[in-house]
């Protein structure tokens, strides 16, 4: 099943691109996430980035010079953050784009955001970014785009190899261990699900998720639940890391008992989080940890 | 009374079969306990239904005594910016915690979101009474909590704008949660309760005198000042204590007192008494809908009492529309 699936990713990735080095002298028609044909006669110079993840995957494509704006959230590489910063996706700041000039904004799905923006004659392109193969298919798009689709092929072909590098790594250090894991995305307590991004991460390390997949992506959990699977490790942002084994019943878990905690940093939690290029230094820092704690 | 207090019982005892497992598991889980059993009944169920319970209570003694001495069937115990001061202090201690984005309140971080929650309605509280300048008057005060609520609330989700990555925390203390309610904070809630309600019901005997107009009220010689302070500091600690424990959990205090007087004609001081009693029923069937509804995972419980109060009240215009 999943072969697959990576074989017919991998075909569609190969589509594409053949069909943009057929379109690379001539116009580039492209389709967005929301089914919507967007013809460019050349290349956008001037880009708007409403997403970090699409702020990432322009710069790792080497063509940082060409935004001009990006929103609130998007911090990397350092150079963006000098940027004029455009709000997010639930307050853009219309005024700012449109200063910006930009010949294409990025931006996920939100209708609100792009029937704003398109009222006022800008172009605007929608991007799904929730999972992992999301990441290789909107490189590939942006790669189009910009002309440079040679280079998204060997970006994704470079995320892939490290990936599956750390992937192989994690598996060996945790030498047929399975951890238990519940990873919370925020005190609800909200759990991230075997089908969101994170799970897919944490399955691609060899680790269980304790969520069932009927869950939903990220849902908000009675807590006796997590006391009742019991995982070995927790996933957990720092500040709530201490109180812990405040929270009633949870000192029964074993990850709290023997604290087998994994937080990270702000900076660290961003390559955790963000379906984008810099995935594997995510994926290595959560390997990293489970390595280090799981039992 | 006498009910609603046996439903409590009751409820607290229906508790121990509501969560994650199966009705079976858990009859099982009672017969033949064990480590794992012992600590999902006894230190999460039972205590969440006692939390539960003292939090509907401390809400339902902040309407009755806000309706009471406001005179006005609309009043709540949030109405003078315990909910929306809390709320803003939250999002600071969340943002503190979280970025840098706020130098110089990085302190707040240290307080936890229940610290924070206290020190926000105890700020938000004090905000309202120094724009309304002190509690003689109202329709000042409840002017200056409209404003505090608008203002403090604009200042939260101008925070939540700038950063989404606290949206969901924040969204679980909005809404309310009574996942978290252990014997910690049950036992700091018991004590609040105790400390606000005895005092409440021996003031509440002025406020019957109340119900005939403030200055029918002066004329009988009673001390309307200070029973007004003395009223609303306890609105204040229970409101605080209650929004610190469980968050922003809403329609109990306004709707328990309505409860209490629908069912039977009672006097302040016996509503005073009473809609505490009701209160803390409702939060617990509230809680228990919210474990059960979507099981494994729960519902926010503010959307619960939201529904089940909307639906009561909704109720209540009908049946007045018809004997009228």
């Amino acid at each position: 099943m999943n072969c697959t699936a990576a074989a017919s990713r991998w075909l569609a990735i190969l589509a594409l691109f053949l069909a943009g080095q057929a379109l690379a002298a001539g116009p580039i028609v492209l389709t967005d996430a929301a089914h919507r044909e967007l013809r460019f006669d050349e290349p956008p110079r001037r880009i708007v980035s409403l997403l970090p993840s699409l702020t990432e995957s322009v710069c790792e494509l080497g063509e940082c010079a060409r935004l001009v704006a990006t929103d609130s959230f998007s911090n990397w590489p350092v150079s963006v953050r000098s940027l004029p910063k455009a709000g997010g996706l639930d307050d853009v700041q219309v005024e700012q784009v449109l200063r910006a000039r930009p010949d294409v904004v990025l931006l996920a799905r939100a209708p609100r955001a792009r029937d704003q923006l398109r009222s006022l004659g800008l172009v605007t392109f929608e991007f799904e970014s929730d999972s992992y193969a999301d990441i290789a298919r909107n490189i590939t798009t942006v790669g189009l785009m910009l002309g440079v689709p040679e280079r998204a092929r060997s970006l994704n072909a470079r995320i892939e190899n490290s990936v599956t590098e750390v992937a192989a790594e994690a598996r060996r250090g945790l030498a047929g261990r399975s951890p238990l894991v519940y990873y919370e995305v925020d005190n609800g307590p909200y759990g991230a699900g075997p089908e969101s991004f994170v799970g897919e991460e944490l399955r691609r390390l060899g680790a269980r998720n304790i969520l069932a997949p009927d869950l939903g992506p990220f849902p908000k959990l009675n807590p006796e639940y997590v006391v009742r699977a019991n995982p070995d490790v927790i996933i957990i942002s720092p500040d709530e890391a201490p109180d812990l084994v405040h929270r009633p019943g949870w000192s029964q878990i074993r990850a709290v008992r023997e604290q087998r905690i994994c937080s990270f940093p702000p900076e660290v939690r961003d390559t955790v989080l963000r379906p984008g290029p810099r995935i594997a230094t995510g994926l290595k820092a959560l390997a990293d940890c489970l390595t280090r704690v799981s039992p | 009374m006498l009910i609603y207090l046996l439903g409590a019982v009751l409820l607290a005892g229906v508790s121990l079969f509501v969560g994650t497992s199966s009705l079976r598991t858990s009859l099982e889980w009672l017969r033949s306990p064990a480590a794992l059993s012992d600590t999902v009944l006894w230190d999460i169920r039972l205590p969440r239904a006692v939390g539960a319970w003292l939090v509907g209570a401390l809400l339902g003694l902040g309407g009755a005594i806000a309706q009471t001495l406001f005179r006005n069937p609309l009043a709540e115990p949030y109405l003078l910016g315990s909910a929306s001061g809390a709320a803003l202090a939250v999002t600071v201690c969340l943002l503190a915690v979280d970025t840098t984005m706020i130098t110089g309140l990085a302190w707040m971080g240290g307080l936890g979101v229940t610290g924070a929650a206290f020190v926000g309605a105890a700020a938000g509280i004090t905000l309202t009474l120094t724009l309304s300048r002190g509690v003689q008057q109202t329709a000042n005060l409840l002017l200056a909590g409209v404003v505090v609520a608008f203002v403090l609330g604009a200042l939260t989700s101008l925070l939540m704008l700038r950063s989404p990555d606290i949206w969901r925390a924040m969204q679980s203390f909005l809404l309310g949660t009574t996942g978290f309610l252990g014997w910690r904070s049950a036992a700091l809630l018991a004590l609040v309760f105790a400390v606000c309600a005895i005092p409440a019901v021996l003031l509440s005997r002025g406020l019957d005198a109340l119900t005939l107009g403030e200055d029918t009220a002066r004329s009988l010689g009673l001390p309307l000042g200070a029973l007004r302070v003395g009223l609303l500091a306890l609105l204040s600690l229970a409101t605080a204590a209650a929004v610190s424990q469980a968050g922003i959990v809403g329609f109990v205090g306004l709707v328990a007192p309505h409860l209490v007087r629908e069912s039977v004609r009672v006097n302040s001081r016996q509503l005073i008494i009473a809609a505490p009693l009701c209160g803390g029923v409702v939060l617990q069937a509230a809680d228990l809908v919210s474990r059960w509804v979507i099981r494994p995972a729960e519902l926010p419980v503010g959307i619960v009492t939201a529904c089940l109060g909307g639906a009561y009240l909704v109720m209540l215009l009908w049946r007045r529309a018809q004997r009228e």
